[in-house]
């Protein structure tokens, strides 16, 4: 027997350029930002739009996970966004019961006797469920008060629940677009849920004042904005990561192939399961975290954010900027929502035909929808295919053939190699 | 010349009124003999006068109650007597007398007053009045008789009522009356048996009156003691801490029969103790330290000590007053008989309200799936036969139902409006499917997902668009006159007529599908190119015609369907997203590719959502949750829906 000498892998840096490239681009983007930022900087950008730009970033993150899903997974979930609004109200809790108890603490610091821990647990659940009608804490407010269980319920709420769903889903072998409405069907029961005033999470109000941090209200705004920029570019950069070195090993393949041709791989040996419910779970877990670092920047969350509409929005982003690709998702999402708010914040020039003037706050939605059929219909690789063509790259010839028999395969114009 | 001749009679006329009233009329001396009360017209002491009158027996008695309640009586400031008058214009009355009817004359108003009874007088007049109207001549009146005793019934119509049971000719207020008779009996009967009778004779009836006469019967008070009496009014023995009764109320209780030392709030506790501050100090024991309950309970126990306080009752004392003590229910609506006939009788009234009740609610799950049912056959089609993922298609439903209100801003009429506007909804979406399948849906026909983001987007489009056109307000879509109402059974199952119609309009669309899809060749060909396109087009069929023809036929259903939602429910733009999930849900719970499964989908679907009202009524959210977690759950057991296709057609 003699050692075969395997060939020296290389760095994983060498071997995804696109990798370096876009981490790179990102922190020449968050250092610019920065130095033109009210809080750091020389003050060109406003801190709302430093907001707008930081929620963007958490948006290309969910994105992010939405190829993982989607585009390498083939897995069409509609539920993505429904994780995302778990994640910002499992943040949204401990910011609103933490700066809620300061308040309440101070206005009893004035009383002639010390609060009772009783007294203080009541004052804090009158403001916040005064106006759902209640004044008394859910049992799902049990770790409200505590920063770290509330962080953990971040990644375990949205995470438990995709394990949950998933195991039942796959384990039944609902593929395609059964599992596609089963998904959406779940979001649809979650934000029906929600919005129920006795859900315990104040009905259709949601949670507010989310931007304020709790013991830090002399720290302005702008300072403040640029903290959760900083962490969401941190998040971005480590989600791609993460994102890349999950689709790039052997791991990846698997997914991949599983994406094409799922009995095939079944008949391999593969636990298509497990592989299915790493990625489902790993996803809603990005999506959470990306959740709970976008709305204290949106600064609130309410059960319409958790709608299926914004699910299959997320599909729309990641379509448009190419699926099956990391950069294409990052891409499209922080295209198509920064366009979405310059067209809906009244921004864009309206156009004048005379008989007709088109507002674009009324018609955006209107061009949204048809480009998005465009997008399907015409080019398929989406933004991220403007790529290939500066980089040369030829789609294979595969005579009009799917790459795979399954629903979610990539399409012969998909395919990049 | 003429003319002034004229205004002087007139002016002497007025001057002097003609004195033909006759003052010893025994009506007009009854009420001479009660005006000091009728003309201080308090409610509070005018009841004698109200019951002289009532009670006098004379006939004229009807005529000045009458006048009297509707403020068309008037006294004569100088004679005293009463009239009653018809004002002419603001200063000229014509004057009538009590004793005959007859007209006096035409008088100024200065020599009278108007006797201005306020509405409890009113009242108490009317209750007075329902004697004589229950014998009235005229129907409508005693009718309305009726009516008023039923508003607010009084021992005193017992007796009238009966008194004019005999003199009754017409047939539907005698029996009016009998029912009557017999619910006042259960209140005000004399005796016992008597009201026995009368509760046992409306057993199993489900009249809301019925029950209205019997709960009072059984009100109970709760009280409490330390040993359980002995005595038949007795109802159930409570527990401190039940639903019922908790455990503040049942020591309130105590409280109240002083059997037990009061209990001070949290709120008047700190109160008391921030009173006694002094010094930075309350009994000794430092402010600062008084941040917990147990702290603050001892300050204040030792205030009471020092006799500064009340002293109250610690948990200890509470714990061991409820324990010490039986707490039930009397009964204080009845005498015990009467109680036990009418928990009896309430109780096979009550069985036969819930068994109706079900027949109710299963009508209403009936009509809510015949919507769902509605909602979904376009998609039965679409999504069913072909395969196709339609995202848009509640947006088809929304157009037809818009189709609808845009013909009934044309056509007033609102009969000949649905007329039209059923095949012009159908026209509209058929042609819109056509173009939809025509310009996106042809060129991903083997990529479902590609299909249902795509069609997405068109249905985000139309929305908006739909929006930009007719506003976000919701627009009426108006039934016609012979779809109000509602079909009433008894008073408890009803169905209005527009529910019905849509269960009709699903059956005839169930019917149209299987026609279509069983006996025309279109749905020969369709099924052929279903099941597989190649050799049906070696056939001679052309699979693109089919498949355009289909999805057409498809969206044409949901424009009619549209209409009939429309009818429903409000027109809005978002109507369609509304239905699209639960439409996907039937569709996919009852099983893809069978019409029968589409409709046990909908039974299911509706019924499920209608049974978990049921037991949550205030909560549609909350059923709508639970529904949509038990499809899911459903799903992941028979993953192909109620009825699976088998063999080969289930592969195509």
């Amino acid at each position: 027997m003699t050692e075969v000498a395997l060939p020296r892998r290389q760095p994983f840096a060498l071997r995804f350029p696109s990798v370096m490239v876009f981490l790179a681009i990102l922190a020449l983007f968050t250092v610019g930002v920065t130095i033109l930022s009210e809080g750091f900087g020389i003050g060109v950008i406003s801190t709302s739009f430093v907001k707008t730009l930081g929620k963007t970033l958490c948006l290309c993150l969910v994105a992010l996970a939405m190829d993982l899903v989607w585009g390498y997974c083939g897995i069409l979930s509609l539920g993505h966004m429904a994780f995302f609004g778990l994640g910002g109200y499992a943040i949204g809790m401990w910011l609103m019961y933490a700066r809620t108890e300061i308040i309440v603490l101070e206005s009893l610091a004035a009383a002639p006797l010390p609060p009772t821990p009783q007294e203080v647990s009541d004052g804090i659940a009158t403001q916040i469920f005064g106006v759902v009608g209640a004044s008394e804490f859910p049992p799902i407010w049990a770790f409200a008060h505590s920063l770290p269980l509330q962080l953990a319920a971040v990644v375990i709420v949205p995470g438990l629940l995709a394990l949950v769903f998933g195991w039942l889903a796959f384990r039944s072998r609902v593929t395609g677009v059964y599992l596609s409405i089963l998904t959406q069907a779940m979001t649809l029961a979650l934000s029906l849920h929600l919005f129920q005033n006795d859900s315990g999470l104040r009905g259709n109000n949601g949670l507010s004042g989310l931007q304020n941090l709790p013991g830090l209200s002399e720290v302005p705004q702008s300072i403040v904005s640029m903290w959760f920029f900083w962490g969401s570019a941190l998040a971005l950069a480590l989600g791609y990561i993460l994102c890349a070195w999950v689709v790039s090993g052997k791991f990846g393949s698997v997914i991949r192939a599983i994406r094409d041709d799922e009995a095939r791989v079944r008949f391999l040996g593969y636990p298509v399961e497990t592989f299915k419910l790493v990625i489902f779970t790993l996803t809603a877990v990005i999506a959470g975290i990306a959740g709970a670092l976008y709305y204290p920047q949106a600064g609130i969350i309410n059960p319409a954010e958790i709608a299926p509409i914004a699910s299959i929005y997320l599909a729309v982003w990641v379509a448009i900027g190419g699926r099956g690709r990391l950069y294409g998702a990052v891409i499209g999402a922080a295209f198509v929502s920064l366009l979405s708010t310059w067209f809906t914040g009244g921004q864009a020039p309206d156009i004048n035909l005379g008989f007709y003037t088109i507002s674009w706050v009324d018609w955006w939605t209107v061009l949204l929808g048809l480009s998005f059929v465009g997008v399907t219909l015409f080019a398929p690789k989406g933004i991220g295919g403007l790529v290939d063509i500066l980089i040369d790259q030829k789609s294979p010839n595969r005579h009009g053939a799917d790459l795979g028999p399954d629903q979610g395969a990539l399409r012969e114009q998909e395919a990049d190699k | 010349m003429l003319r002034f001749a004229a205004l002087i009679s007139v002016c002497l006329m007025l001057a002097a009124p003609s004195s033909a009233q006759q003052a010893d009329a025994p009506i007009q001396q009854l009420i001479q003999s009660q005006s000091d009360l009728i003309l201080k017209s308090s409610r509070r002491s005018i009841g004698p006068a109200i019951d002289a009158l009532a009670n006098s027996g004379l006939p004229e008695a009807q005529v000045v109650l009458d006048k009297w309640q509707t403020r068309e009586m008037w006294v004569n400031e100088e004679t005293g007597l009463f009239v009653y008058a018809e004002e002419i214009d603001r200063d000229t009355l014509r004057i009538f007398d009590f004793a005959d009817g007859s007209e006096i004359g035409v008088v100024s108003d200065d020599g009278f007053d108007q006797i201005k009874p306020n509405s409890g007088i009113r009242g108490l007049i009317g209750t007075a009045l329902v004697q004589f109207q229950l014998s009235d001549p005229n129907p409508e009146t005693r009718q309305r008789a009726l009516d008023a005793i039923e508003r607010g019934a009084e021992e005193s119509h017992l007796a009238a009522l009966r008194a004019s049971l005999a003199s009754e000719t017409d047939e539907t207020i005698l029996a009016r009356k009998k029912r009557l008779e017999r619910l006042l009996t259960i209140a005000y009967g004399a005796t016992n048996q008597e009201r026995i009778e009368a509760i046992q004779s409306f057993g199993g009836d489900l009249g809301v009156d019925v029950r209205a006469a019997l709960n009072p019967l059984l009100a109970v008070r709760v009280e409490a003691a330390e040993t359980l009496p002995e005595a038949d009014d007795i109802g159930r023995v409570l527990e401190p801490g039940s639903e019922v009764l908790s455990r503040d109320e049942a020591y309130e209780l105590l409280v109240r029969a002083d059997l037990a030392k009061p209990r001070i709030s949290l709120e008047d506790q700190r109160n008391a103790l921030i009173e006694n501050i002094s010094d930075g100090q309350v009994a000794g024991i430092q402010v600062a330290m008084l941040d917990s309950q147990s702290a603050r309970d001892m300050a204040y126990a030792a205030l009471a000590d020092q006799g500064t306080v009340t002293p109250v009752a610690t948990e200890a004392e509470v714990d061991e007053r409820l324990a010490n003590h039986v707490f039930y229910e009397r009964y204080i609506g009845a005498p015990p008989e009467v109680v036990v006939a009418a928990q009896l009788a309430l109780k096979s009234i009550e069985n036969k309200v819930a068994l109706n009740q079900t027949f109710d609610l299963s009508l209403d799950a009936l009509s809510l799936a015949s919507i769902y049912f509605l909602a979904a056959i376009g998609l039965a089609i679409t999504f069913g036969v072909m395969g196709v993922i339609n995202m848009a298609h509640g947006e088809f439903i929304m157009m037809g139902a818009y189709t609808g209100y845009v013909v009934q801003l044309f056509i007033p009429d609102y009969t000949l409006s649905i007329l039209v506007a059923i095949p012009l909804a159908f026209a509209v979406t058929f042609g819109a499917g056509v173009a939809m399948e025509r310009l996106v849906i042809r060129w991903l026909y083997h990529r479902p997902l590609e299909t249902l983001l795509a069609t997405f987007g068109i249905s985000i489009a139309l929305q908006q668009i739909a929006k930009n056109i007719f506003g976000t307000q919701a627009r009426p879509l108006t039934a016609p006159g012979w779809l109000d109402g509602s079909l009433v059974i008894n008073d408890i199952v009803s169905i209005s007529y527009i529910r019905i119609a849509i269960f009709v309009l699903a059956l005839l669309f169930l019917a149209l599908f299987l026609f279509v899809m069983n006996r025309t060749r279109l749905g020969l060909e369709v099924r052929a190119v279903t099941q597989n396109p190649r050799m049906a087009a070696s056939m001679g069929i052309n699979p693109d015609k089919i498949n355009m023809l289909t999805f057409g036929f498809g969206s044409g259903i949901a424009g009619i369907a549209g209409v009939a939602i429309g009818l429903y429910a409000k027109v809005t733009s978002e109507m369609g997203s509304d239905y699209i999930v639960q439409s996907f849900m039937t569709v996919v719970v009852g099983g893809v590719g069978n019409i029968w499964g589409t409709l046990l989908g909908a039974t299911m679907v509706g019924f499920l959502q209608k049974g978990i009202e049921w037991f949550n009524p205030s909560n549609t959210l909350a059923a709508q949750t639970y529904m949509i977690l038990f499809i899911i759950l459903f799903i992941q057991f028979r993953p192909k829906g109620i009825i699976a296709l088998k063999g080969r057609a289930a592969e195509a």
